[in-house]
């Protein structure tokens, strides 16, 4: 039987072992290399849906909607899928919620050894977008993925900054981002939001919100795990990050008052 | 490389449900079709008429409870000439049974029979996924409806008014649309009895209210 492991967070330093076994160079980690028998993360369980961003002319807005899913049942309607990380970082997570939960918690470790060594320096958004990228890619190295998309906003040396990194390790950014269905069915969207302002130097923050606000309306009705309660982060290149909610989707059936049947 | 909901049937994912009442019977639905968990259809409507006085409440795979609705109708619609007399709720009922059970091995489709005829007043009949047929006060059926059946069974008492039977019905299928994923959109209710059948439909928004933590 292997050892119960309760924290792997505040157990043994992370990702600083030297690769002094077989392990073909790749750092070890805790119990689950030297227990071949441990359970690997193979399926998402507990799930959170989409998750979209967009910069806009002095700063950038994520919204995640406050849903955890139990395969198909609405299981966790009020889980907190943002987290602010500081003043200029904001991170959000589709994907196992568990898997969100562990990492969130090493972030915000992470952030409160920053403040107690007092040196004056914390996370930036692209700081913590390569960090993530690094844990995402050597987890998905050894085939035990935390199974997760994550996307970073803030503020970047002055700039708005938008990240994205999945559980293979991919990770890149741009001006507008969505995760799950959101990339199919709402990037297009924020495109053409984008487009339509020449970029993102000429969107307002009510024009960017009310882009983010339809395309949660169209996920609303055409994702079968999406819902109608949602978070959403503010981080003005000026100002500090806030993250405000719950806020609740007004949706259109009106069409359904014209459909009768499947046939004449 | 064809994407996920692609390669998938379209399913009536749902929540249907059918109380019997003195003089009638009272259905409902939930209106998502789901491929996957693309929803395909937001605004679908899941009350099927099977004669004027007969509906039935389908689940399972959209295609296959279509098609055989069809050939309901089209049959009963024969019956109705040869018999001279309207069908009664059973025996459309068992005309539905008959095709479900014979090609239970091909289909994916649960419905719910329900209306009212002359002989026997208002009736609900299930017949789930193997081809079952039985005869009930009290019906619900999809994936929404494993979510409610501590509500149902809690909440039910024979001898209710059609009023009562509605919102009950509004109650149950709102609260199996909250927390199936598979059910979704706006609650269709008929209520079917010798005047016939009264269509309504209760909007998203107007759903019964309950907790939402």
């Amino acid at each position: 039987l292997f050892p119960l492991q309760f924290s792997s967070a505040m157990s043994a330093s992370f990702y600083t072992k030297p690769a002094n076994n077989g392990n073909a160079g790749v750092a070890m980690e805790t119990s689950w290399d030297s227990n071949p028998g441990r359970q690997r993360t193979l399926q998402p369980i507990t799930t959170g849906a989409s998750v979209l961003a967009i910069k806009y002319n002095a700063g950038v807005i994520m919204v995640a909607d406050t849903l955890g899913s139990y395969g198909s049942l609405a299981k966790f309607r009020s889980i907190p899928r943002v987290l602010r990380v500081n003043d200029a970082t904001v991170a959000a997570a589709s994907g196992d919620l568990a898997d969100m939960q562990f990492l969130n918690t090493v972030v915000e470790n992470h952030a409160i050894d920053e403040e107690i060594h007092e040196h004056g320096i914390a996370y930036s958004p692209a700081s913590l977008h390569s960090w993530l990228t690094r844990v995402m890619y050597n987890r998905r190295s050894r085939i035990n993925p935390l199974w997760n998309t994550y996307i970073v906003a803030g503020t970047e040396a002055g700039q708005p900054f938008l990240g994205y990194v999945n559980m293979l390790g991919v990770a890149f950014k741009e001006d507008c981002l969505a995760t799950g269905f959101g990339s199919h069915l709402c990037l297009g969207l924020l495109r053409e939001a984008l487009d339509a302002a020449g970029g993102y130097a000429g969107l307002t923050e009510e024009t960017a919100t009310s882009a983010l606000e339809a395309c949660l309306r169209v996920l609303y009705y055409r994702d079968c795990r999406a819902y109608n309660q949602y978070q959403l982060a503010n981080v003005p290149v000026a100002k500090p990050a806030q993250v405000s909610g719950p806020h609740f989707l007004q949706s259109d059936w009106s069409v359904a008052k014209l459909v009768k049947h499947y046939t004449e | 490389m064809l994407a996920d909901w692609t390669q998938q049937e379209v399913l009536t994912g749902t929540t249907i449900m059918a109380v019997e009442y003195n003089g009638g019977v009272v259905i409902g639905a939930d209106s998502r079709t789901s491929s996957g968990t693309y929803v395909t259809n937001r605004t679908q409507d899941k009350l099927t008429p099977l004669t004027e006085y007969i509906y039935c409440c389908r689940s399972g795979s959209a295609a296959d409870t279509q098609a055989i609705a069809d050939h309901v109708r089209y049959y009963l619609d024969f019956s109705r000439i040869s018999q001279g007399r309207e069908p009664t709720v059973r025996y459309a009922a068992h005309v539905m049974q008959s095709i479900l059970y014979n090609n239970r091995d091909n289909l994916s489709a649960a419905v719910i029979v329900a209306g009212w005829d002359e002989v026997n007043g208002g009736q609900v009949y299930c017949i789930p996924l193997g081809g079952l047929l039985v005869r009930q006060p009290m019906a619900a059926g999809g994936s929404g409806s494993t979510y409610i059946w501590g509500h149902l069974d809690a909440q039910f008492k024979p001898g209710m008014t059609d009023t009562e039977c509605q919102e009950f019905v509004a109650k149950s299928v709102s609260l199996a649309i909250k927390r199936d994923g598979s059910s979704g959109g706006v609650c269709r209710l008929a209520v079917i009895n010798r005047s016939g059948v009264q269509r309504r439909i209760i909007m998203h928004e107007d759903l019964p209210k309950s907790y939402d933590g």
